[in-house]
């Protein structure tokens, strides 16, 4: 195990990996162990000692920070100053048995982002910039440190959410907001999927700005100490836009529409953000699904009809499932996100199922080229994380 | 001036033949080869630069596309995409030696989900046409380029386009779900789709903003927004570009982000007002026109704790338009604002750097004496929210010493933004323009990473070549 203290540190190990074509495992933290394929590599290299925010300037919405600093550490330093990172990363490392706390390297390196992702952008959408080290031990410097910035090509966009396999991520800068002043949900209980869905379309296709919207089936409401299925339409804003948005969103979505207030409505969203709210038992798999929303509802119902459970958020378009962790399991909910035109990553599971299945789609031919290609541009070697999204690559 | 590349001899040599094998791929008449209907390609927004292509192909399908794309990396011959030709930075520029591919008519809509808030259109249509398709039931578009009633979304996917409203909404890159594009070898390639986030390698976010060097991109989903319930501008008189510069830095720093925060400094004030006749504060140094959504209330309540942060710069003027027709004709200003410019000065070079708000002040001094230095005038306006600066550098291009000092200036102004701890471009890409800055920004190990990235989509560079990269390895 090697934990790098700075990226130079990083580089040198890369570099000699790279000559002696080692194989190398990278991790944040490690909360994502169970993530995608097993790598095969004789050495794991650990981010969580690169850490330390390099830059803070509320005043200009941006944030830096060494890849290995915790999504915890850096969320309290943003809210001394009234802010937060606005794709809310989960935290899956409940669901994951982990011991770990997730890096914010972690979280831009896998594109996790919770449910506000539905309103304001993935995680990937607001990576200002990157500093890597590529698979010869080179030193990358992508994007910056503003706003906007279409200055050559943008490699951020491809390394968040390439798990380490093209890069090491040794610093990551971020746009921030204000937190909102106040936040609250309208809730609907009782709803089959199909009627939840579209009531949650409605909502945000009203000019409420909704920042959230899940439909958690019985189970998984369970969890949140409510008794039945649950819809919620999330609002954050100033206190009295809250208040009147609420209202007319209330009305908007029906006479048995209520009102959760603040801090009811900011545990479920936590809930919802880190997956504890998934009816899942510990030798479960997981699936993260994503789909066009109307769709989710069909998907969530294969994966039942399979074993499985599960919820929405994404107003549809994001359905978490657990299941048994089987190939029969895996091929139901393949078969039905293959069916509704979306795509799965399979976020949980034993080693023997991660290594067996695809644990992401196949691409197409010309794609797969692709994305050997850009592999070999930028780990020539294929050293780091080898085999963690696609068998060989 | 910026040097081209030298045209491939072997096939300015066999023009006829490679323009006969074209209009067996497409219909004849979508294949211009004649010189004077070749006029109107050779140039796009950065019109100091003209270069006619060898000749245009007008496809109306994807599948056309792919085969005018199979035949040219066949016969060796360079393409470059175009879509209106509103690029301003030469990203269009066509080579002498280069095929021309323009996406004008494949300008259908395809598809349009309101519950799922998306819509699939085909590259040729443009920006403003999706929100015009959407709008009846209260949905937009949200990136709003200026150019934005004759841009192309093709083109803003391709330029990763902003506009004024991205400070709440995001650019392009922002508001995409899925693209069918084009590989240079003819491969039809589907990316992302109806949902929101990827599997695999993120595609989607590569191809935006690559300025036509890796695909050609021929349809678009896009996300589709349902508008606010309303939205009104105020815009605020300074007595400084300095003051003005704070005041947004204090905005920013207050916990409201508006939807829109832009800038116009004296010149651009008067210039756009003679344009729009949308009552500026002609007395003011300097303007910020913000903007702000939600219901009245909503909107009262923003307006007014902003009216106080201006107040306390020491705003000249402070007025909320009280009609959307006033807001409109505050935007008209804005939106116009380089053909304004283009009336009162025989040219001028739109520079479009970003630089962190908290410099705009220093940054704004900077320009100005630089300006003076070069014994040019020089218009502010700019989306001040994001820093995403447009300095505006007026010169007359039929005196040559005069071009070439504006050049000169645009150039210091770019490396006086990287200085800053901001980048060359925000919105309009490098294209011909800045390609040769690039060092300014970025290393040369960091440049050479960009090349393999982008030899992995075509090894041949024969897509869009001479953009964005320093020659010296594209030539």
């Amino acid at each position: 195990m090697l934990a790098p203290a700075d990226e130079l540190e990083l580089a040198g190990i890369v570099a000699e990996a790279f000559e002696a074509r080692t194989p190398l495992c990278i991790r944040g933290s490690g909360t994502l162990e169970q993530m995608l394929r097993p790598v095969q590599a004789a050495q794991t290299v650990r981010m969580d000692a690169c850490t330390g925010i390099t830059l803070q300037a509320p005043k200009e919405l941006v944030f830096s920070a060494r890849a290995g600093t915790t999504v915890r550490d850096a969320a309290a330093a943003l809210a001394a100053d009234g802010q937060h990172i606005i794709a809310e990363p989960p935290d899956f490392s409940r669901l994951m048995g982990s011991a770990g706390s997730p890096t914010l390297g972690g979280a831009v390196a896998a594109n996790l982002s919770g449910p506000r992702r539905v309103a304001a952008g993935a995680m990937r959408d607001h990576v200002l910039g990157v500093r890597a080290v590529n698979g010869t031990g080179d030193i990358l410097v992508c994007g910056g440190r503003v706003l906007k910035n279409v200055t050559g090509l943008d490699l951020c966009k491809l390394l968040a959410g390439s798990h380490g396999t093209l890069a090491v991520l040794t610093e990551v800068t971020l746009k921030v907001l204000p937190m909102a002043e106040s936040s609250a949900s309208v809730v609907l209980h009782g709803l089959a999927p199909a009627a939840a869905v579209a009531a949650l379309s409605a909502a945000l296709g009203s000019p409420f700005g909704v920042t959230g919207a899940a439909y958690l089936p019985a189970s998984a409401a369970e969890r949140i100490g409510v008794d039945g299925p649950v819809a919620l339409v999330r609002l954050e804003d100033f206190a009295n836009s809250v208040a009147y948005r609420g209202e007319r969103l209330a009305s908007l979505l029906g006479a048995d529409a209520v009102i959760w207030e603040r801090a009811r409505s900011e545990a479920a969203w936590a809930a919802i953000r880190d997956a504890d709210v998934l009816p899942a038992a510990d030798t479960d798999a997981v699936w993260r699904v994503s789909v066009r929303p109307s769709r989710g509802p069909a998907v969530l119902a294969a994966a039942a009809a399979a074993g499985g459970d599960g919820f929405l958020d994404w107003g549809g378009g994001l359905v978490m499932i657990a299941g048994p962790p089987t190939g029969e399991m895996h091929a139901a909910v393949t078969r039905a996100v293959g069916a509704a035109g979306g795509v799965w990553t399979l976020l949980r599971g034993p080693a023997p199922l991660r290594a067996e299945v695809a644990v992401v789609p196949a691409e197409a031919s010309a794609l797969a080229g692709l994305t050997r290609r850009v592999k070999a541009a930028m780990d020539p070697g294929g050293i780091l994380n080898p085999g963690r999204i696609f068998a060989g690559v | 001036m910026i040097p081209l590349p030298a045209p491939k001899q072997d096939v300015l040599d066999r023009r006829d033949v490679i323009v006969a094998g074209l209009r067996r791929l497409v219909s004849a008449e979508a294949v211009i080869a004649e010189p004077l209907r070749l006029k109107p390609y050779e140039t796009d927004g950065l019109a100091i630069y003209r270069q006619p292509p060898l000749a245009v192909v007008l496809p109306e399908t994807t599948e056309q596309v792919a085969a005018v794309l199979r035949f040219c990396h066949a016969n060796g011959v360079r393409v470059v995409p175009r879509g209106a030709g509103t690029s301003l930075s030469g990203g269009a520029l066509p080579l002498a030696d280069s095929v021309v591919i323009g996406l004008a008519r494949m300008n259908r809509i395809l598809d349009i989900d309101f519950a799922d808030r998306l819509a699939v259109v085909q590259a040729g249509v443009t920006n403003l046409a999706i929100t015009g398709a959407v709008a009846d039931r209260g949905f937009f578009y949200a990136p709003d380029p200026s150019s934005q009633l004759a841009c192309m979304i093709g083109g803003n996917v391709n330029m990763n386009s902003g506009g004024a409203h991205c400070l709440k909404y995001g650019v392009t890159a922002n508001n995409l779900l899925g693209l069918r594009v084009v590989t240079i070898e003819g491969e039809v390639l589907d990316i992302g789709g109806t949902h929101l986030d990827a599997a695999g390698y993120d595609w989607l976010g590569l191809l935006t903003g690559s300025e036509g060097m890796l695909a050609v991109v021929t349809e678009v989903t896009v996300r589709i927004l349902r508008a606010a319930e309303g939205q009104r501008a105020m815009p605020a008189g300074f007595a400084s570009n300095e003051v003005a510069g704070a005041c947004v830095a204090a905005i920013i720093g207050s916990g409201i982000i508006p939807v829109a925060l832009e800038f116009m400094d004296r010149p651009a004030i008067h210039a756009c007002e003679a344009f729009a006749q949308a009552n500026y504060p002609l007395d003011a140094e300097a303007m910020l026109i913000i903007e702000v959504e939600g219901c009245t209330a909503e909107q009262d309540a923003l307006l007014g704790k902003l009216a106080d942060i201006c107040r306390e710069f020491g705003a000249t003027s402070l007025r909320v338009a009280a009609t959307a027709e006033e807001s409109a004709a505050i935007w008209k200003g804005r939106k116009g604002a380089f053909g304004a410019v283009g009336r009162i000065s025989p040219d001028y070079f739109c520079m479009d750097g970003t630089i962190p708000t908290s410099k705009l002040p220093e940054t704004l001094h900077r320009i100005g004496a630089m300006a003076d230095a070069a014994g040019l005038g020089v218009c502010n306006i700019f989306h001040a929210g994001d820093g995403n600066l447009h300095p505006l550098i007026m010169f007359d291009a039929n005196n040559p010493e005069q071009f070439a000092r504006a050049e000169e200036l645009g150039s210091d102004i770019l490396k006086l933004c990287v200085e800053m701890g901001g980048c060359l471009t925000g919105e309009h890409g490098v294209g011909i323009e800045k390609r040769d800055l690039m060092g300014v920004q970025f290393s040369d190990i960091d440049l050479d990473q960009q090349r393999r990235i982008k030899s992995a989509f075509d090894p041949e560079w024969l897509l869009n070549p001479a953009k964005v990269f320093p020659l010296l390895a594209t030539a």
